[in-house]
């Protein structure tokens, strides 16, 4: 057999495609907060840093399959090992937790399909927009001028989004549920790798640990600050106007952007 | 003292089972777990009634042989310890105790609290060994190994196979007793020609048997009588990769001339 | 009558094994796959003989009643292994290990036996590393050891508290090999009932599958036993509960002759009877004997006082004091019979005052407490666990129990019963230790035998029996075996008594602890048999047992164990009353040494030492059937001819 059916057969490759592709998502999430909290600084970096991805249309589509590939094998492989799990022990106990397991590792499936569940609904939201679902309007109208270029008004469209309190609250529990997916799942690459031994386990366990927590603070910082007017409620009331103001939708929106008014 | 016991009766692999709640006559806090069941049973059988089936033999936790789900955890309430080495000391008067057979697929129930753990067997049909023929072996001191892998060694291959750690698994995964074996026989300079040859061979049986995987928990650790490491599950899942790696051996030609 | 034939080679003694196999019968390759072979048994013996015949290239059937051939009781000898690997430097040498053991067996061993075990210990120990036995090890990388009692070397190999089980392991291990190559077929949950004898020839088991209750026939060319002691008819032992002598005890009913029964050991080191509802004694390993000093307190009145009260000049180290050549370290037999004789003096600790203390406080003080530890860690845990008392600060309280039987069915010196065709192996024979095993014994005879000695004189038997000529199971032989187990299996379940099985084991167990235990005498021997044959006939006639033939049915098998039992009880008994002396384990009080005697006078051995009398009494005792349970058995004897060892006045002064 080759070595990918191998893979792709055994519970220990099953692992293996779980704790590979974890760790990609992982490094993305990484990426993908450096990235968000540019939000913290003035509206044109974030807005440059946007209008920079976009425009690299190649390759935004290429990072894009990547991720959807790796979710695709992640989800997949969950599954099919939860189905393995759940038929390796037909009859259940009669009651109690399993003894002396990790609290977080009890809820991965549990976490993993809330937050498969947020990426649907983020990508809905900020990538695609569709206007039924942000509590808002139509985030496609919001423009901004960039050095004499019209572009989407990435730093409104977050403000906006997240001024929304159950918006904002679903994104801070999806985060919470990263944090109790990654609080288990960075560590637990390692150990399906197996690179660890019993002198790096204890370290491996803190820096995980210490790196999940990060990233909760990272991401929830954002919706939090938001939507406690710490950031861009004044920019955002002006951006406001533009889902109001039904000429925008025209294509002539040269008369619109930040110096308006 | 007095205890309550809800126990799982099933009368055999085919039938289904139930809980059936008995009261201990008065018991000594001194006795085992074990002999309380003997106790129970002996007044069960004077009363005509079919004893508890459970499985016991060495009573020191040694051999393996004894299991149960007491309360929930596998061996009962304390670490590091057996069932038969859990003495009533450790529950209360009145208290009600439930009692419930290893739960897995790969166990199937023969009787009331016995459980057949055969597949553990075939798995270490499948590798768990270092192929030397009797009398072929050189001087014991020829092969130095170094004190901390004899050491290290020896924790893996304390393992007695009683296969709690796929009782408390969620997964019912049998990772801990395979990475054990592993491990052992891995550590070794004796076990290096097979080493690789062996971790493939022992997982894939491990995965024919229907045993779950790792979701690294700790439940197994937690509640191995012998307090086998979940270490030896890295070090085995780095084998099996260098294993996978490393591919088939090259097949020879030809016969010998 | 039976013909007991040691068949020793002749030559001098250290060249006899050699010799042996040099001029046995071999068997050509293609020729052994053609005879198929049963053991009954996968302990030591059992699974080392099972997967060292496989690889010779014979068909081998193996039969275990546990779940798994790794359960056998042999995985909880703690202590070590002997070998005369000399890698101290203290003047161990085959010859040493030869001379010590036959020593420790009181001169009741047969010479060629026990130096053959020897000079095979070496390659033991050799097998067992390549296999990967973690033996302990020094931090150059070489093996470790340690003392054991009745020698004054360190020879004793090990692995942590674990020996037994690291050693059984790597024989499982050796046998899951050619089981896994299909050379072995291995059967689990299958108990032996019955050994089929054709024309004289043992030729077949019959079998009773433990899940369905099937039984079943199996014919071979040879059958090996390997089905260990038979110390549970004592009830309370250091033995796992599961372990019995039905396989050997129907071998005898078929004819084999059953060798010193009488000849017990009682393992000084164990922890005390707490109740009534004991199952089990457990052992605290005789390593232990290394570090710990065993003591009592020198008056009566401070028996009840704890013993960090008893000041240093009012306790007496009587093991050190009687034995000072060997102190703690003296061999089994006599450091129990000290602790049995100290206690009846009054002078027991704990609150039934049958206990002695075993100090680790001087070591701990010597070695520090983690040294003590490392060595010895996890003993003291278990030793927590069922006393809930802390041996680091608390001395330990130990008595003796029945842990081993150097007696079991007769063989000679190819390890062959005197029924043809059936070898008996390990501690089921009667034929190393003699009349007391030092430590660390065991586990090297068992090896010794599966590994190296079996394979080596199996195929002179096989090479007088026609290949593919064994035979079938359809024969009268194995219809009339089979019928019999039926019949036994109703009698039992159609009994309409009023008694458990069980509890007339532990009436059987005390009987046999009150008359023939530690110290025996005619009078007593003579009341124990009478009530072992009563117990015997109520039982016939009063025993019930639960559920049906056709299902797991633990109540039956211990019914049937526990049958068995009742007949052995009474001719270990018997032999005790017949084995008019002491010597080992087997103490008859009317003859010990007393201050009068030269021997006490010259200093060699103690007032009430065991006495032996060479002059009528240096033979095996070999007991034939009688043909009925209440029909007295056979004496049949071979004479134990020393050629190069004299008997002496055994001293450890």
């Amino acid at each position: 057999m080759s070595i990918v059916s191998v893979i792709f057969k055994s519970s220990i490759g099953k692992k293996y495609v779980m704790a590979g592709t974890g760790a990609l998502l992982f490094l993305f999430v990484i990426g993908h907060l450096v990235g968000n909290l540019q939000v913290f600084g003035p509206p044109e970096l974030i807005n440059t840093y946007a209008h920079f991805l976009q425009s690299k249309p190649a390759m935004v589509w290429g990072a894009r399959i990547g991720l959807l590939v790796l979710v695709v094998l992640h989800v997949t492989t969950a599954v099919q090992l939860s189905i393995a799990n759940k038929a390796a022990r037909p009859v259940t106990y009669s009651g109690g937790e399993a003894y002396g397991s990790a609290w977080q590792s009890r809820y991965m499936l549990m976490s993993g399909i809330v937050i498969a569940a947020f990426i649907v609904y983020h990508l809905a939201h900020f990538t695609a927009r569709l206007p039924a679902i942000n509590g808002v309007g139509d985030f496609t109208k919001i423009k901004t001028v960039l050095h004499g270029e019209i572009v989407p008004d990435v730093y409104a469209m977050m403000v906006l989004g997240f001024q929304v309190w159950w918006v904002a609250l679903f994104y801070i529990v999806a985060q919470a549920l990263l944090f109790i997916h990654l609080g288990h799942g960075i560590a637990s690459a390692f150990q399906s790798f197996g690179l660890r031994d019993h002198v790096w386990w204890p370290r491996i366990q803190f820096l995980a640990k210490g790196a999940s927590i990060a990233i909760f603070i990272g991401y929830a910082l954002i919706p939090i600050s938001i939507y406690m007017r710490v950031v861009g409620s004044d920019y955002a009331g002006k951006a406001a106007a533009q889902l109001k103001d039904s000429a925008s939708v025209q294509p002539a929106v040269a008369t619109q952007g930040k110096e308006t008014h | 003292m007095k205890v309550k016991l809800k126990v799982w009766r099933q009368k055999n692999r085919n039938t289904a089972g139930e809980f059936r709640t008995y009261e201990s006559p008065a018991l000594n806090e001194n006795m085992s777990f074990l002999e309380m069941l003997d106790v129970v049973n002996e007044e069960l059988a004077n009363k005509g009634e079919d004893p508890i089936a459970f499985d016991h033999d060495c009573r020191e936790g040694i051999c393996g042989t004894c299991s149960l789900v007491i309360g929930g955890k596998p061996h009962g309430p304390h670490r590091g310890v057996a069932t038969c080495q859990t003495y009533m000391r450790s529950f209360r008067d009145g208290d009600t105790i439930v009692v419930e057979p290893f739960r897995a697929k790969a166990f199937p129930i023969i009787k009331d609290l016995v459980v057949d753990r055969k597949a553990f067997d075939r798995i270490q049909h499948a590798g768990g060994f270092i192929s030397v023929r009797t009398g072929a072996a050189p001087d014991a001191n020829s092969i130095p190994v170094p004190k901390e892998n004899a050491d290290l060694a020896m924790d893996a291959a304390q393992c007695i196979g009683c296969g709690a750690c796929v009782a408390a698994c969620k997964n019912a995964s049998a990772m801990l007793f395979v990475a054990a074996k592993v491990s052992h026989l891995g550590l070794l300079p004796q076990g290096q020609p097979e080493r690789f040859k062996r971790v493939k061979a022992m997982v894939t049986q491990m995965d024919a048997e229907g045993f779950g995987a790792c979701t690294v928990t700790g439940s197994c650790e937690a509640v191995c009588p012998k307090e086998i490491s979940l270490d030896f599950i890295a070090r085995m899942n780095r084998d099996y990769g260098v294993a996978l790696l490393k591919g088939e051996p090259k097949q020879i030609a030809g016969g010998v001339g | 009558m039976a013909t007991l034939n040691s068949n020793i080679p002749s030559g001098p003694l250290a060249s006899k094994w050699e010799s042996y196999k040099f001029n046995t019968k071999l068997i050509n390759p293609a020729n052994k796959r053609k005879y198929k072979i049963i053991v009954v048994g996968a302990g030591l013996a059992g699974a080392s003989a099972s997967a060292t015949l496989a690889e010779l290239g014979y068909e081998v059937h193996n039969f275990v009643f546990h779940d798994s051939p790794r359960r056998a009781h042999s995985v909880a000898a703690q202590g070590g292994i002997n070998a005369a690997k000399n890698y101290q430097n203290d003047g161990d040498s085959v010859h040493r290990l030869f001379y010590d053991t036959i020593k420790g067996g009181d001169f009741r061993a047969r010479e060629a036996n026990v130096h053959r075990l020897a000079e095979v210990s070496v390659n033991i120990i050799d097998q067992c590393a390549a296999q990967g036995v973690p033996f302990a090890r020094e931090y150059g990388g070489l093996l470790d050891n340690r003392s054991f009692g009745g020698a004054q070397v360190s020879r004793t190999f090990y692995a942590r508290g674990q020996t037994g089980q690291q050693l059984l392991l790597g024989a499982y291990s050796a046998l899951n090999k050619m089981i896994g190559q299909g050379a072995v077929k291995s059967y689990t949950h299958s108990e032996m009932l019955d050994l089929v004898v054709v024309d004289g020839h043992a030729k077949g088991i019959i079998v009773r599958n433990l899940q369905t209750g099937e039984i079943t026939r199996h014919n071979a060319d040879a059958v090996v036993l390997a089905t260990g002691g038979y110390g549970n008819v004592y009830n309370l032992s250091t033995y796992a509960r599961g372990a019995n002598a039905t396989a050997i005890w129907r071998a005898y009913k078929r004819g084999a002759c059953f060798g010193n029964p009488c000849y017990m050991q009682i393992h000084p080191t164990c922890i005390p009877v707490s109740g009534d509802y004991q199952s089990k004694l457990t052992l605290m390993s005789e390593s232990l004997r290394n570090d710990g000093r065993v003591w009592v307190p020198k008056k009566k009145e401070d028996c009840r006082k704890a013993p960090s009260d008893i000041a240093e000049a009012d306790r007496d180290y009587y093991l050190e004091r009687m034995y000072s050549a060997f102190g703690n370290l003296a061999p089994r037999d006599i450091a129990s019979r000290a602790a049995k004789t100290v206690c009846d003096e009054g002078r027991g600790i704990g609150e039934t005052g049958l206990g002695v203390y075993l100090d680790f406080a001087d070591a701990i003080g010597r070695l520090g407490e983690g040294k003590v530890r490392e060595r010895y860690g996890n003993l003291f845990a278990m030793y927590h666990e069922i006393t809930n008392e802390d041996a680091y600060k608390t001395p330990m309280r130990i008595y003796p129990a029945v842990h081993y039987t150097m007696g079991g069915l007769w063989v000679d010196y190819n390890l062959m019963s005197n029924v043809p065709g059936l070898f008996v192996l390990g501690e089921a024979n009667f034929s190393d230790h003699g009349a007391n095993r030092l430590g660390a014994s065991a586990l090297m005879q068992g090896l010794s035998d599966g590994y190296f000695v079996l394979p080596a004189t199996i195929s002179g038997y096989l090479a007088s029996q026609k290949p593919d000529k064994r035979p079938a199971t359809d024969n009268a032989a194995f219809k009339q075996a089979e019928e019999s187990v039926q019949s036994l299996t109703k009698q039992l379940l159609g009994n309409k008594g009023t008694r458990t099985p069980a509890s007339f084991h532990k009436e059987l167990g005390k009987l046999m602890w009150d008359h023939c235990g530690m110290a025996r005498n005619k009078a007593g021997l003579e009341t124990g048999i009478k009530l072992i044959g009563e117990l015997r006939e109520e039982y016939w006639r009063n025993v019930k047992v639960a559920g049906e033939a056709g299902e797991w049915n633990q109540s039956l098998e211990n019914a049937g164990r526990i049958a068995d039992f009742m007949e052995l009880g009474e001719l270990i008994c018997r032999d005790a009353l017949h084995r008019e002396e002491s010597c080992g384990g087997h103490f008859r009080e009317e003859y010990q040494y007393t201050k009068d005697d030269p021997e006490t006078k010259q200093g060699l051995v103690n007032p009430g030492d065991v006495k032996r009398r060479d002059d009528a009494f240096a033979y095996v005792a070999g007991w034939e059937y009688g043909g009925a349970p209440d029909k007295a058995p056979i004496l049949n004897k071979e004479p134990l001819v020393y050629e190069e060892v004299h008997m002496s006045t055994r001293s450890y002064k």
